[in-house]
């Protein structure tokens, strides 16, 4: 309030930029990971090497996909809590129906005559049946807009139907990943481990895709200030529907590269990205409200979650507190949000 | 036909009601390229009514639009008004705050996409910002959020000015000073002269009359939703553009020559001071009166109220008060009522402590207390238990009323609570709020109307957040408050 | 038709009462009427565990948009271990470990309120990283032992009288108290208010922040006294003990017709909407279906009926 007086006057061109809070606090993210990461050097200096490197950021791919995924739907003002579930699905899609049709339903089996003729064998079945999951994601964007409702609970019925349908396509643990999948994620890239390559393709191509773009602009701006980008013409119903087709885009995403590196499917293998999603967008610097997100930032949140896992791993810290530790990251990071903000307002 | 190739916005009487109130009572109004309408009028006249029904976001009940010649009544709209180039900067910003300056421009202009597109949204709105206010410091990444209120005015005015595909034929400014220092106001009434020179055309709207007389090419009063005066800008001074704005003398003279003023001695039961407040000016408000806010709405009387109302709870070191205090709200679906509850429960909660047996509430108190308000203040109903949203406009207020004056409070805060309400039910509250007075409760009313200030002892006039007028009864006029509300003295 | 029952009729949670009794008859249909009164007898001892903590969680989403406690499963498990550990299978400790875990729950509560108090974030975020602590807290304190409960306390905990077991009627007159509370006392009415209108009710003289901690409070010491009972009631603290009412809680609220926009919420309606979801899961068993579709079915039930009541206040 105390910014309307009217004696605001006017600055020279350089208004406090280089020392702006809000650049301090998009920092955090990359200084929380550089601190990390020396500190598993420090603790393990043989991870240094590229294989070392390698498996360390091997299985922040998907979770970086899944955080990419969440942070859509924080951009428009709403939580997924149904992501982990969804992601499960897309691996139990992608070990069985992705790789040998629906004649890899363990659901169907004996039902197929053999040989199978071409329509029960193609992979066609499994992309026609992940892109139908896209859809019911833009569609749930839709419903949520129209009908004003919490996506909290919505997202929360949508992880039951994600799960059961998970078991229902992979009863039990099982299935193969295409090979095209597994070979992708085992790539070998000259000098630079995989892994890494493919965090920061997905964060440029994501940053170009949300914060670059025409169309990026207007989502985000439906979650600062709605009414005036409806007031502007825009459809906030086609708005949310764009971002939730992306954030189930995303999530099959995840589910693919987590099935390259697992190779083998189970319907119960994402259950906690769900809060690794949510977590790692919070510590990339995305707010809950107000349309503020930063796809690099989660790419990085989501690196430095994978990796604090390991780092307590090289502590020998007690395994009963590993949970524990990254909630503990994640207050303390929360924390140091607000006392950013704190001198932000003091400023 | 010829004229209208000139003329940009033509209403013929335009109509706007929302229930009992008439917000528009047959407006008509026309907008010529090259001229600047300054657009004034007291609280309730009618001017941000008729800024929406320009910018599309409400449509008129009756009246006809005609906008460049082509009769658009019943297809006006939003992309309507931004098809034939009407802008309108709102008081409140519609910018987003999480985009930076160039990508809000993006929003309002939908051309802009493809490659490039931030760099030439980004060269417009600088270009326009150069142009109108030069020296102004902002770059087109900047993040809005990151810019102080005076900045973002100027991003929102220069956004308004911007042309893409379609032109900035009408520009409707809403007390865009309102957070500028006066060089940069200047600035952007030395545009707005420009621009019309240039061909464009000008509504402004401000509380600033030196800005409108010496801005405007041409001068629209507007009271109680109609146009009671427009004249060429040179025939008003200060003087007549007030005396224009007030009602008809007679209306509310006996009323002024009976009055005397109440004002008691003794110790004042609330004691404040706005924290703007520079002279030694106060609120003070005694037992058994009724105290009024005066002045443009948004000047500080909803603060000093709210600060009056936490005063005891939360150390404040605006207000001392002496005594329980209540509130009557005015915006009654923010503010005021319980949605879900029926109206006994809406009456009953600020006074749940003494509706209590032992540790429960006790029904038979809780309905016993709502029948007695409903009786005194005749809250027309067929049941206590029909839920709140049951009642029209006018009977919520009054449940809000028996909700404060059923508590133990002696101090009572109205915010503006007559907006919308029937004749008939002022009159009724009026009474009510005079007896209630006189046995000893205090007080303290902001009202936006003019006439309600009659009802008062005693009347603080508000102004950029302070009290700029210290008005008795017996010295209170509508021109005094019109005067003090509406500019610094000379 | 009989002003009574057309007034009962009126209740929303009514037809959560039928959907479960229709449910509970479908499934006797398939039995043909073997084992009736046993599948209710069960469906009262689990719908206890899912009551105790929907109690506690109705009112958090009472308090409004953005208000979920996604902390109780770690909750109870933090409790159920402290308190079975503390017990060590004796009688003579009942008490002790029981007050322990009111402790857990009072302690859980505090720190909750004080996250969303102090970092300002949103009650879902604080529960939910508040929630890794505590259950690292559980399996560092006890290393994934599963130790018996003592053999009073089981005995209490799965006894039941003519059909109607202990607990069940501990909770039931549990609810009721929770129902009176709601209606008859000023917390009850705070709470609703704070959910319709938040600045209504600051406004009005009430305390929202007092509110908001009393209501974290009370959700964590529920979520803890489940805990204790439910490890007594299932042979001992089990560290995924509390993982299905995560879910289960949170649609339980729903489905029994506490308004998702806070401000209205309904106890009657947990019990049929606890009961319900049990029946359901057990009809669905008894006719042979995996538990794929009992969890799609159960999915679909919760957002069909979000949608269908949509997210607006609505008129009572």
């Amino acid at each position: 309030m105390s910014e309307g007086a009217p004696s605001t006057t006017l600055l020279g061109r350089g208004y406090a930029w280089s020392t702006s809070p809000r650049v301090l606090r998009s920092l955090l993210p990359a200084f929380s990971l550089a601190v990390i990461l020396i500190a598993i050097f420090y603790l393990q200096p043989r991870a240094m090497s590229p294989i070392g490197m390698k498996l360390l950021f091997n299985l922040a791919v998907p979770i970086a996909l899944a955080t990419i995924a969440q942070m859509f739907v924080l951009a428009v003002n709403d939580l997924d809590l149904s992501i982990g579930a969804y992601v499960g699905f897309v691996v139990a899609v992608g070990s069985t129906m992705l790789s040998g049709g629906l004649a890899g339903l363990p659901l169907l089996e004996g039902l197929i005559p053999d040989p199978a003729p071409w329509i029960f064998t193609t992979p066609l079945a499994g992309i026609v049946v992940l892109a139908a999951a896209i859809g019911v994601y833009a569609l749930l964007g839709a419903v949520i807009q129209l009908r004003n409702l919490p996506s909290i609970v919505v997202t929360l019925g949508m992880s039951f139907i994600w799960a059961g349908l998970a078991v229902l396509v992979l009863p039990t643990p099982g299935g193969s990943a295409p090979t095209w999948l597994r070979g992708l994620m085992t790539l070998q890239v000259p000098i630079v481990p995989f892994p890494i390559v493919a965090l920061i393709v997905i964060g440029l191509v994501v940053h170009l895709l949300l914060m670059r773009s025409a169309y990026g602009a207007v989502i985000r701006g439906s979650g600062g200030n709605p009414r005036s980008v409806a007031r502007a013409g825009w459809s906030l119903v086609r708005v949310k529907m764009a971002a939730f087709g992306l954030a189930g885009l995303f999530g099959v995403l995840s589910g693919l590269a987590l099935l390259g590196l697992t190779t083998a499917g189970d319907a119960n293998i994402a259950v906690r990205y769900t809060l690794l999603s949510i977590a790692g967008a919070i510590l990339g610097g995305s707010e809950f409200v107000g349309g503020r997100v930063s796809p690099i930032g989660a790419v990085i949140g989501a690196a430095t979650l994978t990796l604090a896992n390991s780092f307590l791993t090289f502590l020998r810290l007690n395994p009963d507190w590993q949970i524990g530790a990254q909630g503990a990251i994640l207050i303390i990071v929360l924390a140091l949000r607000v006392l950013i903000s704190r001198g932000e307002v003091r400023n | 036909m010829h004229a209208d190739t000139t003329t940009i916005v033509r209403l013929d009487g335009v109509e706007k009601h929302f229930g009992a109130v008439r917000a528009l009572d047959g407006v008509d109004l026309n907008v010529d390229a090259g001229e600047c309408v300054g657009l004034v009028g007291h609280n309730g006249a009618g001017k941000s009514t008729l800024m929406n029904v320009l910018a599309g976001t409400t449509s008129p009940g009756a009246g006809s639009i005609v906008i460049g010649g082509a009769d658009l009544t019943g297809a006006y709209g939003v992309a309507a008004a931004t098809r034939q180039g009407i802008r309108c900067v709102f008081q409140e910003l519609s910018l987003c705050p999480n985009l930076t300056v160039a990508e809000n421009a993006r929003i309002m202009h939908p051309s802009f996409s493809g490659f490039g597109w931030r760099r030439r949204a980004g060269a417009l709105i600088v270009g326009k910002l150069d142009e109108i206010f030069p020296g102004h410091g902002i770059e087109a990444g900047n993040m809005v959020g990151d810019l102080s209120i005076a900045r973002r005015q100027m991003v929102e005015i220069a956004r308004a000015f911007s042309v893409t595909d379609t032109p900035a034929a009408l520009v409707i400014l809403d007390e865009p000073t309102s957070s500028l220092d006066a060089h940069v106001a200047n600035q952007l009434l030395d545009y707005v002269r420009r621009f019309i020179a240039g061909g464009g055309a000008c509504i402004l709207i401000s509380h600033l009359l030196g800005e409108i007389l010496q801005t405007a090419t041409r001068i629209v009063v507007m009271r109680d939703g109609k146009v009671v005066a427009r004249r060429p800008a040179n025939e008003f001074n200060r003087t007549t553009l007030v005396s224009a704005m007030g009602s008809v003398v007679e209306e509310r003279g006996e009323h002024t020559a009976a009055a005397t003023s109440r004002r008691s001695s003794g110790e004042p039961r609330v004691r404040a001071r706005p924290a703007a407040q520079t002279d030694k000016l106060e609120l003070l408000a005694h037992q058994g009166e009724i105290v009024g806010l005066a002045g443009l709405e948004g000047h500080g009387q909803k603060e000093i109220l709210i600060g009056i109302l936490q005063a005891r709870k939360r150390r404040s070191d605006m207000a001392y008060v002496e005594g329980a205090t209540a509130l009557v709200a005015g915006d009654r679906q923010n503010e005021g009522i319980f949605p879900l509850w029926s109206i006994a429960r809406n009456i009953g909660i600020r006074s749940l402590k003494s509706l209590r047996t032992g540790a429960l509430i006790d029904r038979t108190k809780e309905d016993d207390l709502a029948a007695e308000w409903r009786d005194k203040i005749n809250i027309r109903t067929p049941d206590l238990n029909n839920g709140i949203l049951s009642l029209s406009g006018g009977n919520q207020q009054k449940t809000l009323f028996a909700r404060a004056l059923a508590s133990d409070a002696e101090i009572i805060l109205m915010d503006d609570p007559m907006r919308g309400v029937d004749v008939g039910t002022k009159q009724e509250v009026y009474n009510l709020v005079r007896r209630e007075a006189d046995k000893g409760r205090t007080f303290i009313w902001y009202t936006t109307e003019m006439d309600e200030l009659d009802h008062c002892d005693h009347v603080y006039v508000f102004r950029d957040s302070r009290i700029v007028a210290d008005l008795a009864r017996d010295e209170l006029t509508e021109e005094r408050v019109l005067h003090s509300s509406f500019e610094p003295e000379a | 038709m009989p002003a009574a029952v057309k007034q009962i009729l009126e209740r929303p949670w009514i037809w959560v009462y039928i959907a479960a009794i229709a449910v509970w008859g479908a499934t006797m249909v398939f039995t043909q009427g073997q084992g009736g009164g046993d599948l209710l007898t069960a469906a009262l001892a689990f719908a206890t565990f899912s009551v105790i903590v929907a109690l506690g969680q109705m009112m958090v989403i009472t308090l409004g948009p953005g208000n979920v406690d996604l902390s109780i499963p770690a909750t109870m498990t933090l409790a159920g271990t402290v308190a079975t550990k503390v017990m060590d299978t004796q009688d003579s400790m009942i008490l002790v470990g029981f007050l322990l875990a009111l402790a857990v729950g009072l302690g859980v509560g505090l720190f909750n309120y004080g996250l969303i108090r102090l970092l300002q974030i949103p009650p879902i975020i604080a529960t939910l990283s508040s929630s890794f602590l505590f259950q690292s807290a559980a399996i560092w304190y006890n290393r994934g032992l599963r130790i018996k409960p003592p053999p009073q306390l089981a005995d209490i905990a799965t006894r039941d009288v003519l059909g109607l077991p202990l607990l069940a009627a501990a909770v039931i007159l549990l609810a009721v108290i929770v129902h009176v509370v709601l209606h008859r006392t000023t917390y009850g009415r705070a709470v609703t208010a704070v959910g319709q209108n938040t600045r209504a009710a600051a406004l009005a003289g009430i305390n929202v922040d007092r509110v908001r901690f009393q209501t974290y409070v009370f959700c964590a010491v529920l979520a803890a006294v489940n805990g204790f009972f439910f490890s007594a009631f299932s042979g001992g603290a089990a560290l995924n003990m509390g993982q299905a009412y995560l879910l289960n809680s949170i649609a339980v609220v729903v489905i029994g017709g506490t308004s998702v926009a806070g401000g209205f919420a309904n106890v009657p309606g947990l019990w049929a909407a606890a009961m319900f979801l049990f029946l359901v899961e057990a009809m669905l068993n008894t006719f042979g279906l995996g538990a794929g579709i009992r969890l799609v079915l159960t999915g679909l039930i919760i957002v069909g009926v979000i949608i269908a009541a949509g997210g607006q206040k609505t008129e009572r």
